[in-house]
C-alpha cells in the first residue's frame, strides 16, 4: 500500500526525505496534483503531499517581487498580484482542459517543477527566466537556496534555474521568489482570416522580426479556430493572430498601423476582452481536442511549416489515417502542438519530423501504458544523458525524489 | 588571496606537457616564454597577478576536446579566458594551469534572420554580434559597458548584464543554445534555434558558471528588433531619497523603462567634467530614465514618467530632442567609469545587488564608511534592477590604500546581504568576492553546488580557486553526510 506524507511545514519535508533516503523510500511530489498526468507514470514507495507549504510570504509590488511557498494555488496567485495590476509576464497555462484534471488546481511549485509558459514567452521569456530563487530540499533531506529576490545576480551557480522544469527530481522545492511586472492595460489583436499555414507563418515570422512588438503570435487552423468563443475567430477558416499590449490609448492605433501592413489580407481588430479570452484558449490549449495522443514540439519557427508539412507526408505514407494530426502553432511557430486522431502516438513520424533541425517532442497526452514505453521527453544523445544521469545523482544520489518520472531509470 | 596548491609534478613535466599540446594545436598555438605568458598574468581585475604554467590557442572544438584531455592525464588545471576583461578575477591564471585562450574562436556562424538568432563563437566580441545584425535593424540586448572588448564567451561565463536588464534580461534570458566540451573531452549541445530546451536546464547552469564547468565553444544567442523609438530623460534631485521613491514610483505605475540609471553627486560631476554632456552639477542624484518601444507607446511613457518626477520634487528634467541628444546624455553615464579615473590615482569598482528601495539607505551607510576608511567614493546604480557599482577611490602608491579600499569594499557588498541583496549581480565571484560567499550561503548551500560541479568535473581542474572559498573533495561531497575535512588553498604570491 502507498503510504501519504502529509508534512505541514519545510522542516518536516526535510525529515521525511532524510528519512526516506536512509531506507531507499522513494516518493511521489505533489502539490495540487494537477499533473499527475504528465510526464512519465511512476511507482513508488509513498506520496509526498506538500500542499500545506502554501502561502505568500512577502509581496512588495513596487520591488517586482513575490515570495510564496511552492504549493500556494495559482488562483491565489493571479489574485494578488491583479489586486496591484500585476502579473507574471510568462503567462502560466493551466492545462487542465488537456490533462483532465479540474482547471485551477495547479500551483506555482508545479508551473515552475514543469517550465511551462504561455503565449508571452516569445518576447517576455519562459518561467525559468522569471524565477529570482528558490528554495528546497535535496534527496539527502538536506536544505539548500540559491538565487535571491534581486533580478541582477550571479552569485553562485543559477540552482533556481535548474530546479525550474526538472519535474521534482532533484529536489523540492518548499518556497518561490519570482519577478513580478505590470499587467498591460489594454490589448488588441490583430487578426488575418483564411490564410494558409505557410502564408499565415510567413506573416508571423515578418511581424516577430518587426518593431511592432507584437506579444503573442499564433496561427489557428480550422478545427481549432471553430472551437473558440470569439464569434470572428469561430467563424473564421483560419486566424493569424498578433497581440499588442501596452500602457493605454496608444494600442489601438498600434493595432491600427499593424492592420494596415495587411492590405491585401482580410483583416480583423479584437477588442480588449475578446482578446484576452483567445489568448487564454491559446494559452490553456482549450482549442485543442480532450482525447487523443498530444505532442507538444518546441522549434525553429522558420521551420514549423515544413516540419508540418514532413508530418502530414510522414503519416500519409504510414497509412495512418489514424493520426490524421491537428496542429496549432503559437510562439510564431515555435510551439506546436500535435494532436493525434486517436491514442496512437505516431512517435517514430513525428520524432522524425525533426531531423537535421533542433527541437524536441513531448509526449504530453497518452494512457500510462503508451507513456510508460515512449520517452515523454526527447531522448538525448548519450555524453549529455549521462551528464544528465550524474546531475540527478548529485542532488538526489537514493533516487527517491519522483524516480523515472523525466527518464525511465533516473 | 589563498589559491589552490600547485601541483609540483605538473610544473616539472611542463615541457613535455608543452610538447603534447603543441602536437594538437596549430603552429605558434602553445606559448610557454615567460614574455609570453606576461601577457595573460591578470585580466580586469589587476590587483591580483599570476604567470600561468602555459597558453594554448586552439581553434577548433575538437583542439580544444584534445587539450583538456592531454591536461587531464597530466593532472594539470586549465582557465579559460575570453578578452580577460573579467572585473572579478575570473580569468586569472594558476601556476600549475594552462591558460586556455579563447580568442581565435572569432567568427560568426551563422546569422538566422528569420529564427531570430545569430551563432557565435565564443572569442566574438558582444558588440560584433549587434554590429552584424545592425543593418537589418537588429541587435543583442546585454550590454555590459565593456561590450566593445569583451566576449559573447565570457558574457555566458558571468552572466553579463549592462543597463537594460530589468526589460531585457542578462545573458542567461538571451542566450538559446551552446556547444561545450566538459574537461573529460566529451562535446555536448544544448538548445539551439528553438526556444525552450529539453531536459535539465543546463543553458541556465552555465550561464555564470564563471569557467568552472565546461569550456564553450559556440553560443546561440537571441537576437531582437531595435526599438522604433527611444527618448531618455534626464532628472535631476536634491537627494538621492528623491530619486530613489521616483524609481519605485515609475515601476510601481507601471512603466518598464527600458534603462534606468542613477548617479550620485561625486558621479555626476566627475562624469560631467569628462564628457560635458550636460548633467545639473548642482545636484545630489541624476536619473537617466530611457522608455523605448512603437512612437505612440513612447510619448505616452514619457509624459508619465515627466509626470511622476515632477511629482517628486525633481529640479531638473530634460528630454532627449532627438537620438542625437539621447546619446548625448548617456555618454556621461557611459563614461562614468573612466571619468572617476580622472579624479582619482586608482578606482576599485563594487558590484552589490540591492532591493532598490533600500538605495537611500544604502549610499547613506557607504557614505558613512567613506569617512571611516578615508577613502572617497563615487556611486552609479543601475537603478532599474537593483545593481549598485560604487567606485572607491584610492591611491596604490600610498601604502595600505589598496588593503583599505578591498576592506571598505567587503563591507560594503557585506551591508548589501544584510539589506536583502546578493554579492554580485553582473561582474561575477571569481577571487575576488570568494571568500564573502558564506556572507550568502550556508556550508550545506555552498556544497550542493560543488555536487553540480562535481557532475561537470569530477578532479576539479577546470578554473579552480574561483567561486568557492573552500575547495572539497567530489568522493567526499558524494557522501550522504558530509564531515569536516576541509583543504585550504596555500598562499597566492601577490605583486
Amino acid at each position: 500500500m502507498t503510504e501519504n506524507f502529509t508534512p505541514t511545514d519545510a522542516k518536516q519535508v526535510a525529515e521525511i526525505v532524510a528519512q526516506a533516503a536512509m531506507v531507499g523510500t522513494t516518493l511521489d511530489l505533489r502539490g495540487g496534483g494537477s499533473k499527475l498526468a504528465y510526464g512519465r507514470p511512476m511507482k513508488t514507495d509513498a506520496i509526498l503531499d506538500i500542499s500545506a507549504l502554501s502561502g505568500i510570504g512577502l509581496y512588495e509590488p513596487e520591488e517586482l517581487v513575490i515570495t510564496m511557498g511552492a504549493a500556494t494555488p495559482m488562483a491565489e496567485v493571479h489574485s494578488a498580484l491583479g489586486e496591484a495590476d500585476q502579473h507574471l509576464a510568462f503567462e502560466p497555462p493551466d492545462y487542465g482542459h488537456v490533462l483532465g484534471h479540474p482547471v485551477g488546481s495547479a500551483t506555482i511549485g508545479g508551473v515552475i517543477a514543469c517550465n511551462l509558459s504561455g503565449p508571452r514567452r516569445i518576447t517576455a521569456g519562459a518561467a525559468r527566466d522569471h524565477v529570482l530563487g528558490i528554495a528546497a530540499i535535496s534527496g539527502r533531506g538536506d536544505f539548500f537556496k540559491s538565487g535571491g529576490r534581486v533580478v541582477k545576480n550571479v552569485t553562485g551557480y543559477d540552482l533556481s534555474k535548474l530546479m525550474a522544469g526538472s519535474m521534482g527530481t532533484l529536489g523540492v522545492m518548499t518556497e518561490v521568489t519570482l519577478k513580478t511586472l505590470p499587467r498591460p492595460k489594454e490589448t488588441r489583436t490583430v487578426l488575418l482570416l483564411g490564410m494558409g499555414a505557410e502564408t499565415g507563418l510567413k506573416a508571423l515570422e515578418q511581424t516577430a522580426g518587426s518593431q511592432a512588438e507584437a506579444t503573442g503570435l499564433a496561427f489557428l487552423p480550422q478545427p481549432q479556430s471553430q472551437r473558440s468563443a470569439v464569434p470572428v475567430v469561430s467563424e473564421a477558416e483560419t486566424v493569424t493572430a498578433m497581440r499588442l499590449e501596452g500602457a493605454g490609448d496608444s494600442v489601438a492605433d498600434r493595432a491600427m498601423v499593424l492592420a494596415g501592413q495587411h492590405k491585401d489580407a482580410k483583416v480583423q481588430i479584437l477588442d480588449h476582452d475578446e482578446s484576452l479570452t483567445l489568448w487564454a484558449e491559446i494559452r490553456d490549449c482549450t482549442l485543442m481536442p480532450t482525447s487523443g495522443a498530444l505532442w507538444r514540439m518546441s522549434v525553429p519557427p522558420a521551420s514549423a511549416a515544413q516540419i508540418a508539412a514532413r508530418l502530414a507526408a510522414r503519416l500519409a505514407a504510414r497509412l495512418a489515417n489514424e493520426c490524421d494530426p491537428e496542429i496549432l502553432f503559437d510562439w510564431a511557430g515555435g510551439l506546436m502542438w500535435v494532436a493525434m486522431k486517436d491514442d496512437d502516438p505516431c512517435e517514430g513520424p513525428l520524432r522524425n519530423a525533426l531531423d537535421g533541425l533542433s527541437g524536441h517532442a513531448t509526449l504530453v497526452r497518452a494512457n500510462d501504458e503508451l507513456r510508460r514505453t515512449i520517452p515523454v521527453f526527447q531522448p538525448q544523445p548519450g555524453p549529455l544523458a549521462d551528464l544528465s544521469g550524474r546531475i540527478k545523482e548529485a542532488f538526489d544520489p537514493q533516487g527517491i525524489l519522483n524516480p523515472g518520472r523525466m527518464v525511465a531509470g533516473q | 588571496m589563498e589559491m589552490p596548491e600547485p601541483n609540483q609534478d605538473v610544473i616539472r613535466r611542463s615541457g613535455e606537457l608543452a610538447i603534447a599540446l603543441a602536437a594538437v594545436l596549430s603552429k605558434g598555438a602553445v606559448l610557454d616564454r615567460e614574455d609570453q605568458r606576461r601577457v595573460y598574468e591578470s585580466d580586469g581585475l589587476t590587483a591580483y597577478r599570476q604567470m600561468p604554467l602555459m597558453v594554448a590557442l586552439p581553434e577548433t572544438t575538437d583542439q580544444v576536446s584534445k587539450v583538456l584531455r592531454i591536461c587531464g592525464s597530466f593532472g594539470a588545471k586549465v582557465v579559460p579566458r575570453g578578452a580577460g576583461t573579467s572585473l572579478s578575477g575570473g580569468a586569472l591564471p594558476l601556476a600549475d594551469g594552462v591558460l586556455l585562450g579563447m580568442a581565435r574562436f572569432n567568427r560568426i556562424l551563422a546569422v538566422d534572420y528569420a529564427n531570430r538568432c545569430v551563432v557565435a563563437q565564443p572569442g566574438v566580441t558582444n558588440l560584433a554580434i549587434s554590429d552584424a545584425v545592425a543593418d537589418r535593424g537588429f541587435y543583442y540586448a546585454p550590454d555590459p559597458s565593456s561590450q566593445i572588448a569583451c566576449t559573447i564567451g565570457g558574457n555566458v561565463a558571468e552572466n553579463a548584464g549592462g543597463v537594460h536588464c530589468l526589460k531585457y534580461g542578462l545573458t542567461t534570458n538571451n542566450i538559446q543554445g551552446l556547444e561545450m566540451v566538459l574537461m573529460d573531452g566529451q562535446v555536448m549541445r544544448l538548445g539551439g534555434r528553438h526556444l525552450d530546451q529539453s531536459g535539465y536546464d543546463l543553458l541556465g547552469v552555465m550561464a555564470g558558471s564563471e569557467g568552472l564547468l565546461a569550456v564553450i565553444t559556440e553560443i546561440t544567442v537571441r537576437i531582437l528588433p531595435k526599438p522604433q523609438t527611444a527618448q531618455a530623460l534626464l532628472v535631476g534631485f536634491d537627494t538621492v531619497q528623491a530619486a530613489g521613491d521616483c524609481v519605485a514610483a515609475i515601476i510601481a505605475g507601471g512603466i518598464i523603462p527600458g534603462g534606468m540609471e542613477l548617479m550620485d553627486g561625486p558621479a555626476i560631476r566627475a562624469a560631467e567634467a569628462y564628457a560635458g554632456a550636460g548633467y545639473p552639477t548642482d545636484a545630489q542624484a541624476l536619473l537617466i530614465v530611457e522608455v523605448d518601444g512603437t512612437g505612440q507607446e513612447v510619448a505616452v511613457l514619457a509624459e508619465r514618467v515627466s509626470r511622476i518626477a515632477a511629482d517628486h520634487g525633481a529640479t531638473t528634467i530634460r528630454a532627449s530632442n532627438s537620438d542625437q541628444e539621447r546619446v548625448k546624455f548617456w555618454a556621461g553615464r557611459k563614461a562614468a567609469f573612466p571619468a572617476v579615473g580622472r579624479i582619482s590615482p586608482d578606482y576599485y569598482c563594487m558590484d552589490g545587488t540591492i532591493p532598490r528601495a533600500r538605495l537611500a539607505q544604502v549610499l547613506g551607510q557607504i557614505g558613512v564608511m567613506s569617512e571611516r576608511y578615508g577613502l572617497g567614493v563615487a556611486n552609479v546604480f543601475h537603478a532599474g534592477d537593483g545593481n549598485l557599482h560604487p567606485l572607491i577611490l584610492y591611491d596604490a602608491n600610498i601604502p595600505g590604500e589598496l588593503d583599505r579600499a578591498e576592506q571598505f569594499g567587503a563591507d560594503i557588498l557585506r551591508l548589501c546581504v544584510a539589506v536583502g541583496g546578493v554579492l554580485t549581480g553582473e561582474h561575477g565571484v571569481g577571487v575576488e568576492k570568494r571568500d564573502l560567499m558564506n556572507e550568502v550561503f550556508t556550508e550545506q548551500d555552498l556544497a550542493q553546488q560543488q555536487r553540480l560541479k562535481c557532475a561537470f568535473d569530477p578532479d576539479g581542474a577546470l578554473n579552480p580557486g574561483k567561486v568557492f572559498p573552500t575547495l572539497h573533495r567530489c568522493a567526499e561531497l558524494g557522501r550522504v553526510h558530509v564531515h569536516g575535512g576541509k583543504t585550504r588553498f596555500p598562499e597566492l604570491p601577490r605583486l
